[in-house]
This record gives C-alpha cells, sequence and structure tokens, in this order.
C-alpha cells in the first residue's frame, strides 16, 4: 500500500498527488510514468511522474479527471492509499542520458499543453539543476485551467505563458506563441512537446517547417506497461513501437499521431458506460439496452 | 466395467458453459477416482514416470486412490510437484505422462491428470498443506516472477530454510496463471489464489509491483539489499505481430491484452470497470493453446469466433482436450489458410481480414510440413475484431539491466538444464524465461532444478 502524505486541488478537475513509494523514488529519472490502482478492483492508470523526493521516499503525481478511473482517484484523501504503484516504467527522458556538456549547448524549448505541464516540470527542474536554462511555454484553454505556474516560473529561463481564450497571458494556442518566439528571432535547437495528442501534432507540423527537432511524449493505452500486451503500440518512422518501453518518448516529426489518436479511442463506449455507471450509482445497470 | 474405457469425466454441457466463464470440466469424485484407478496396471518400469517431467511416481500415487488413501496421495505427488491442482488441469497429458502409458496401447490411457487434479482438490478442500521447513538459515534469496517457475523454486528454497521473497511486476502473483489462462480452465480464487497461499504459508514473501530491471536491478538486489543468490523465472511475455499491413487498425489485439483484461482485470465479469473488445465476429490468428483460450473468452462474450490457422488439424499445437472443447462449444476452425491484410473502415475500425489458402508442402526443419500458398486463393473474411497468438518471447528488461548475464540469438538466458546455473555468478534462471514460452511443467521443473542449484552454491558459501 502507498500512502498519500499531500493532495492538493491544483485547479478544476487536477490534481496533485505526493504519494510514498519508496523503490520509485529512489530510482526515476524525469520522463518516466508510474502505473497506480486505487483499490483491489480498479483499472492500471498510467501517469508521468512529476516530481519526485528521494530522501523522503515519495513520487509526485498529477492528473485530470477524464472518466471513471481517474474520478474514482481524484475521491481519495490525504492519508488513504493507493493500493499500487509501479514504477518507474518506460525511458528516462534523453536530455538526463545525453552529456551535460551537449545539453548545456542547446536552446530549448519545452511547449507544454493544460496538464502537460505536469511532465515537463521535472525536466525543466532538472535542467535548471544542473545550470541549464530552458524556455518553457505553458499553454491552457483558460486562465482557470492554468496550473505549476508559480513552479515553473522558479525553474524555467523565460516563462511563457498563453491561454485559448486570451483570459491570461498571451492569447491563442501554443503553435501561435512559437510562432511569435521565432518571428521575434529567438533560434532553437530542440523542442519538448507535452499534451493532449492533437495539440502534440500541430507542434510538431509547425516545428517540422521551422526546422527544429522535437520530442514529444505519447500517452496511448496501456495496460501492464512492461511491454507484454501491445496495447501501447504507435507507429514511429514506419515502425512499430511499444510506448511503454520504446518510449514514452519519441522523435515527433516521425510518429504518426492520426492512427495514435484513433487508437486512443478503441475504449470509448465501455469508458462512457463506466463513466454513468459511476455518476449513477445503483440506478444504472447495464444492459437495459437504453444507453447503446 | 470395461477395463480398456476410461471413466468418464463430468464436464459442464457446451451449450451452457458456451455462455459463462465457470470451470468447463468437473472433475472425478472419490468413487469415479478410485475406480479409474482401479485400471491402473501398477507397471514396473512405467513408461508413464517417463513421460512426466518432474518424474512424479505415478503408480504409487495411483495405487494410494485405488485404496482410498488420498492424503497419502497427495503426500507422494508432492515429493515431485508443487502446483497438481494446476498441472493436473493443464498439462499436455496426452504428449506426456499419458502419452507413454502402457494401457493406451489397446485401449484408452489411464486418466493420470484427471487423477492429479482430484487428489490436489481433495487435499485443498480437506485443509491439507505442505509443512514449513523447521529451521531457517539465515539466507536470502530473490526470486523475480511469481509464475510456475518462480513460486516452485521459492517454495522448495523456503522448505530447505532460506529467506525468500518474490519480486513481481503485475499487481497480482500468479504469472501466465492468473493472467493468461482463463477461469474456466484454472479457477482463479478456487485453485490459483490457494497454491499461492500454500507458498506463502511456507514463509515465502511476495513483493508485487516491483519490475527488476526498472525498480531495482538484480546487482542492487544483490549489492544493497543482501540477496545471496538469484532466480530468475520472469517468462516470455512479449507478443509477435505479423508485420502485416493495417494491423495497428482499432479492433486488433494481441492475445496477452486480450486475456489479461478478461482474467487479471476481470472485463469477463459485467460488473468490471475493465473495458474490452465485445467483437461480434472474431477471428484467432494461430493454434496453440493461447489461441484456444483467447477464441473461447471470445465466444463467452458473445462472439461468433474463427480460429485462422496456416496449417492443418494435425499441426495445432494446442492440447487435445482444449481443440476438442473449443469444438464442442461452436469455435469454427479455418484451417490452412493464412491473413495477408487487415482491412478497414475510413475510422479505422477493423472490417476483414484478407487471407490466402495454404496448402502442405515438405517438411521444415520443424519436421511438419511447411504450409505454402494457394496462387490465387485469396479471398476477404468479414470481420470486427482480431486476436494475435502468433507466440510470446522473453521481456529483455532483465538481460538488458544485468550486465555479464548473456542471452541467445532467441533473447532467452542461457542457463544450464540441470542447475539453472546462468553466465552470471550467483544468478539462475529457468522457465519460459530460459526456453521460450513452454509449459507449466517444464517451468516447474526448471525452477525445482535451479533451488537445487542455488542451495548447492550457497551450502559451500
Ligand atoms: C505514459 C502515460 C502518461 C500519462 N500521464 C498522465 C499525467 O501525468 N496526467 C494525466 O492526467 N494523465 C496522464 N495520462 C493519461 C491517463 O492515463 C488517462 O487520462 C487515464 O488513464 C484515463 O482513465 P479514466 O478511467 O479516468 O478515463 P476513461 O474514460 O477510461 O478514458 C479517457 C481516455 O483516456 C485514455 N485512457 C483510458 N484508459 C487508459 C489507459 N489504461 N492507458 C492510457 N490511456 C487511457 C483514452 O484515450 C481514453 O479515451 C498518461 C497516459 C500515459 C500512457
Ligand atoms: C494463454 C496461455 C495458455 C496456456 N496454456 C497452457 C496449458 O494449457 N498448459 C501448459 O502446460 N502451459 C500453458 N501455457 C504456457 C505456460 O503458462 C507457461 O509456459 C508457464 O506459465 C511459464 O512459467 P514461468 O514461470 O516461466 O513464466 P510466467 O508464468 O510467464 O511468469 C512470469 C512472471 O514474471 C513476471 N515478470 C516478468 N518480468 C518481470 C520483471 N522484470 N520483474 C518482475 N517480474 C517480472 C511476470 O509478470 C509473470 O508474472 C499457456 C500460456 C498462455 C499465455
Ligand atoms: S505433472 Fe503433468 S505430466 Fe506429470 S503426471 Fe501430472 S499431468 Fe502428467
Ligand atoms: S503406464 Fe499406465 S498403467 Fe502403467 S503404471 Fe503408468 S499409469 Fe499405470
Ligand atoms: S502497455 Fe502493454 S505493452 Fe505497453
Ligand atoms: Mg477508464
Amino acid at each position: 500500500m502507498y500512502k498519500i502524505v499531500k493532495k492538493q486541488e491544483l485547479t478544476t478537475n487536477i490534481y496533485l498527488m505526493e504519494v510514498e513509494a519508496d523503490r520509485v523514488a529512489k530510482t526515476c529519472e524525469p520522463g518516466q510514468f508510474v502505473i497506480v490502482r486505487m483499490d483491489s478492483e480498479s483499472e492500471r492508470i498510467p501517469l508521468t511522474i512529476c516530481d519526485y523526493n528521494r530522501e523522503k521516499g515519495t513520487v509526485t503525481i498529477v492528473f485530470q479527471t477524464v472518466g471513471a478511473g481517474t474520478k474514482l482517484m481524484a475521491q481519495l484523501s490525504e492519508g488513504e492509499y493507493f493500493h499500487d504503484f509501479v514504477g518507474p516504467l518506460g525511458c528516462p527522458s534523453e536530455l538526463v542520458e545525453q552529456p551535460l556538456d551537449e545539453v548545456k549547448a542547446k536552446k530549448i524549448l519545452f511547449v507544454a499543453g493544460g496538464v502537460g505541464a505536469a511532465p515537463v516540470y521535472p525536466q525543466v527542474k532538472w535542467l535548471h539543476e544542473h545550470g541549464v536554462a530552458a524556455d518553457v511555454i505553458v499553454g491552457s484553454k483558460t486562465k482557470d485551467l492554468l496550473i505549476l505556474e508559480k513552479e515553473m516560473e522558479a525553474v524555467a529561463g523565460n516563462l511563457y505563458v498563453t491561454t485559448d481564450d486570451g483570459s491570461y497571458g498571451r492569447s491563442g494556442m501554443v503553435t501561435q506563441t512559437i510562432k511569435d518566439l521565432v518571428a521575434e528571432g529567438k533560434k532553437y535547437d530542440l523542442c519538448i512537446a507535452i499534451g493532449p495528442m492533437i495539440m502534440m501534432k500541430f507542434v510538431c507540423l509547425l516545428t517540422k517547417e521551422l526546422e527544429i527537432p522535437t520530442v514529444v511524449s505519447l500517452n496511448p493505452i496501456m495496460v501492464d506497461g512492461t511491454g507484454m500486451c501491445g496495447a501501447c503500440r504507435v507507429t514511429v518512422g514506419g515502425k512499430v513501437k511499444f510506448a511503454c518501453v520504446d518510449g514514452p518518448e519519441f522523435d515527433g516529426h516521425e510518429v504518426n499521431f492520426d492512427e495514435a489518436m484513433r487508437r486512443q479511442q478503441i475504449y470509448k463506449t465501455a469508458e462512457g458506460r463506466a463513466m454513468l455507471a459511476l455518476e449513477e450509482g445503483d440506478t444504472h445497470h447495464g444492459g437495459c439496452g437504453n444507453c447503446q | 466395467m470395461d477395463v480398456l474405457k476410461r471413466i468418464p469425466v463430468r464436464e459442464q454441457d457446451a451449450k451452457e458453459r458456451a455462455t459463462n466463464f465457470k470451470e468447463v470440466c468437473l472433475g472425478y469424485n472419490k468413487e469415479e477416482a478410485m475406480e479409474e484407478a482401479s485400471r491402473c496396471i501398477n507397471c514396473k518400469n512405467a513408461q508413464c514416470v517417463k513421460g512426466c517431467p518432474v518424474a512424479i511416481q505415478i503408480p504409487q500415487f495411483i495405487e494410494q486412490v485405488k485404496n482410498g488413501n488420498i492424503e497419502e496421495a497427495y503426500r507422494i505427488i508432492s515429493e515431485s510437484s508443487a502446483l497438481p491442482a494446476v498441472c493436473g488441469r493443464v498439462c499436455p497429458q496426452e504428449s506426456q505422462c499419458e502419452g507413454k502409458c502402457i494401457r493406451g496401447f489397446k485401449g484408452d490411457p489411464i486418466s493420470i491428470g484427471k487423477l492429479e487434479r482430484f487428489v490436489a482438490d481433495w487435499a485443498r478442500e480437506n485443509g491439507i498443506k505442505p509443512t514449513p521447513a523447521a529451521q531457517k538459515n539465515g539466507k536470502k534469496v530473490a526470486v523475480i516472477g511469481s509464475g510456475p517457475a518462480g513460486l516452485t523454486c521459492a517454495g522448495d528454497l523456503a522448505k530447505l530454510g532460506y529467506d525468500v521473497t518474490i519480486f513481481e511486476a503485475l499487481h497480482e502473483a500468479g504469472g501466465v496463471l492468473v493472467y493468461g489462462i482463463p477461469e474456466f480452465r484454472l479457477p482463479k480464487t478456487g485453485v490459483v489464489a490457494k497454491e499461492i497461499e500454500n507458498v506463502k504459508s511456507l514463509g515465502v514473501h511476495i513483493e508485487t509491483n516491483v519490475v527488476v530491471g526498472k525498480s531495482v536491478t538484480i546487482d542492487q538486489l544483490m549489492d544493497e539489499e543482501g540477496f545471496q543468490a538469484v532466480f530468475i523465472g520472469s517468462g516470455a511475455g512479449l507478443p509477435k505481430f505479423m508485420g502485416i499491413p493495417g494491423e495497428n487498425a482499432n479492433g486488433v489485439f494481441s492475445a496477452n491484452e486480450y486475456l489479461t483484461r478478461s482474467n487479471l482485470m476481470k472485463a469477463f465479469d459485467p460488473d468490471s470497470r475493465t473495458p474490452i473488445m465485445h467483437g461480434k465476429k472474431v477471428a484467432v490468428v494461430g493454434g496453440g493453446n493461447v489461441a484456444m483460450d483467447a477464441a473461447r473468452t471470445a465466444l463467452r462474450l458473445g462472439a461468433e469466433v474463427h480460429i485462422v490457422y496456416r496449417r492443418s488439424e494435425e499441426e495445432l499445437p494446442a492440447r487435445v482436450e482444449e481443440v476438442h472443447h473449443a469444438k464442442e462449444e461452436g469455435i469454427i476452425f479455418d484451417l490452412l489458410t493464412n491473413p495477408t491484410e487487415i482491412l478497414s473502415d475510413d475510422k479505422g475500425w477493423v472490417t476483414g481480414m484478407k487471407c490466402i489458402r495454404m496448402e502442405l508442402g515438405e517438411p521444415d526443419e520443424s519436421g511438419r510440413r511447411r504450409p505454402v500458398e494457394v496462387p490465387g486463393s485469396e479471398f476477404v473474411m468479414e470481420l470486427d475484431t482480431v486476436i494475435m497468438s502468433l507466440g510470446t518471447s522473453p521481456n529483455p528488461l532483465i538481460s538488458s539491466t544485468t550486465k555479464g548475464l548473456d542471452t541467445n540469438k532467441w533473447k532467452c538466458i542461457i542457463a544450464d538444464e540441470n542447475n539453472g546455473k546462468t553466465t552470471k555468478e550467483g544468478v539462475y534462471a529457468g522457465g519460459d524465461a530460459v526456453t521460450g514460452a513452454a509449459t507449466v511443467i517444464l517451468a516447474m521443473g526448471a525452477g525445482k532444478a535451479a533451488a537445487k542449484g542455488i542451495d548447492e552454491y550457497l551450502s559451500t558459501k
């Protein structure tokens, strides 16, 4: 059992939890993820490692409630426990594996969309701790949905906030800010984009044009997270990869995003039913034929 | 009684069981078991024993069943096997013990598997447990993986007094016994969980949610956590795909994903929150036990199911009993048929599978006749789901993170068959991780041999 030592509602429907998980905290690196289960009947839910404290033996996750699984997860309170918490899974971000002087020589731009700010944060923090100041663009739909702004500010070189509706910071999608920065004369050697699949797709289309190599972190459907099931397969550079062991980070210019987005929809109907069952409790039995 | 004929075993009716996940075979009761046992002629030079990879003293245990001494029969089986309730259910007996039974020359071989299962079930129902070691020797051994190989190795070492911890990547112990083989062949709570409890009652600790190679490495286990030896029983869990066009369409799954969702994640239970594809027309590509299990699961979830296999019935690698049960339940066998492409609609969902007919040519390296394509015989099967069951290979997670641990060209860990010794000192391995996908009993046998090897190694230290 893995104790939740801190729970915070960052904004509507986005939660941060710091969890006791000694083995994960000891060995994890930025870019990796965990799989959690709330109780003995729960689904296995993959979440990126957002922060870790090796001394305390804790790992921080940040998640958005989107369906039945994450809704139930949000009901857990400080002092309660996760039934399962396994990791670190996947490969560490390439940045932490490369020789530091090579990394230092690069001008790096992070692009985070929505809850994607969470997985971007540990990488920017790691770079900051190793003396590298990276620029960061954080985009959200609206001011209320913006997360981790202060934390990011403390570790980023320049932080650019943009909201789709213009309610805070710059106005428009993250791609607009990238265009603006480049137009202002900024040059980048590497872009790391993490957020909804559709955002990563459009960032990649743009950075390909701008000739900025781009890394993305994919979040396909997963079951085991160890290479056993193949649910997470994605096509990168025409080759089939298992995101849980070969990724989750890949060369964004090589990813087949349309296929990846399509594959995220495989269980849409079943997920919708699970959500209904959760919201309507005992009144929903399934199988009545009224909700096909 | 006709001594040439087996005492039939009671089974759930085929029509009925095709719609539920309860166990298909109901097993013998004591009278039936004693009667079947009485057919055994207690051969002096018993061939059946030679067919059993762990050499259970078959005539001796059957003799006890004949006399109604079931507890003694259990004691005899336990000398050689740690998981009799499992092996009695899933061993390919027709090619092992029963395949060699002298009775088989003229009539039906003795139902050794069903007798073994009866004895194990009886022992469990009557609360008979293996005895823990009297004295601990204070030496720590780590076992990676909680499948049949790991459980057996851990149990044997614990009986010898070792302090054993099993590290399991998934959230539940049991390996393929919990995530792969379905409830209707091997009940999880009723049988597998009880066998695991037995191993725990010997003093074995099980730490779930530890992916060795990621959460911790073998070197760390040995250098920092004080384990003096390690046994690797991590199985062969990496699924193969065909590499044909369209294979990433929505509705194409590996058998591992499909079965894990149904078994480990309980999607077969309508109250479970785990989603699973409820296909209407499903093709399962492959002909092994895994393919039969995936097909029969899909059938129970309401689909019309086709097994698509490129060779003929004779070459089907699955156990004869499973093929027989599958046919009874209404699975359709499309033999000598090979997929060439998966077709999908404009939203990317499977609509069909292009196949080509095959015929058998000259024998290949495996001695089986090689299937060759019949020119111009392409056709399309309309489908909404395809389950790929083409075999699995060992996961490189451990070998790639352990210096000095050698593998062969199939990524299988190199280990000595007699004692499990690998190329790294203090590290032993066995089961599917060494042989590639094989059987429960072979994995168990390898776990046993490695326990002996580890004991010999640590006794001299
Ligand atoms: C490597 C990785 C890292 C991730 N990191 C984060 C993170 O840091 N924060 C965060 O909020 N979310 C993250 N996600 C996404 C998160 O796992 C899903 O939002 C969650 O599983 C949805 O479950 P649900 O039951 O609440 O929703 P559902 O209603 O069941 O599903 C909603 C959508 O989420 C996706 N999804 C559902 N089940 C899974 C699954 N088992 N694996 C992957 N995706 C699934 C599907 O696209 C689905 O359509 C990550 C996913 C992956 C693969
Ligand atoms: C669907 C199916 C049906 C089958 N039917 C039959 C049958 O009828 N009869 C028969 O004899 N055989 C059958 N088999 C084959 C048989 O189940 C296997 O040969 C046997 O389980 C192998 O045992 P094992 O202990 O080597 O590995 P497994 O049972 O595969 O167990 C390995 C365990 O190690 C864990 N693991 C892997 N990597 C790590 C890691 N890095 N760290 C920690 N843990 C790890 C896995 O999660 C797993 O729990 C079937 C197999 C399948 C998949
Ligand atoms: S363990 Fe398997 S092969 Fe050996 S006697 Fe039992 S059923 Fe036969
Ligand atoms: S070969 Fe058959 S008849 Fe002979 S001892 Fe074995 S089970 Fe009995
Ligand atoms: S999640 Fe199962 S192989 Fe990647
Ligand atoms: Mg869900």
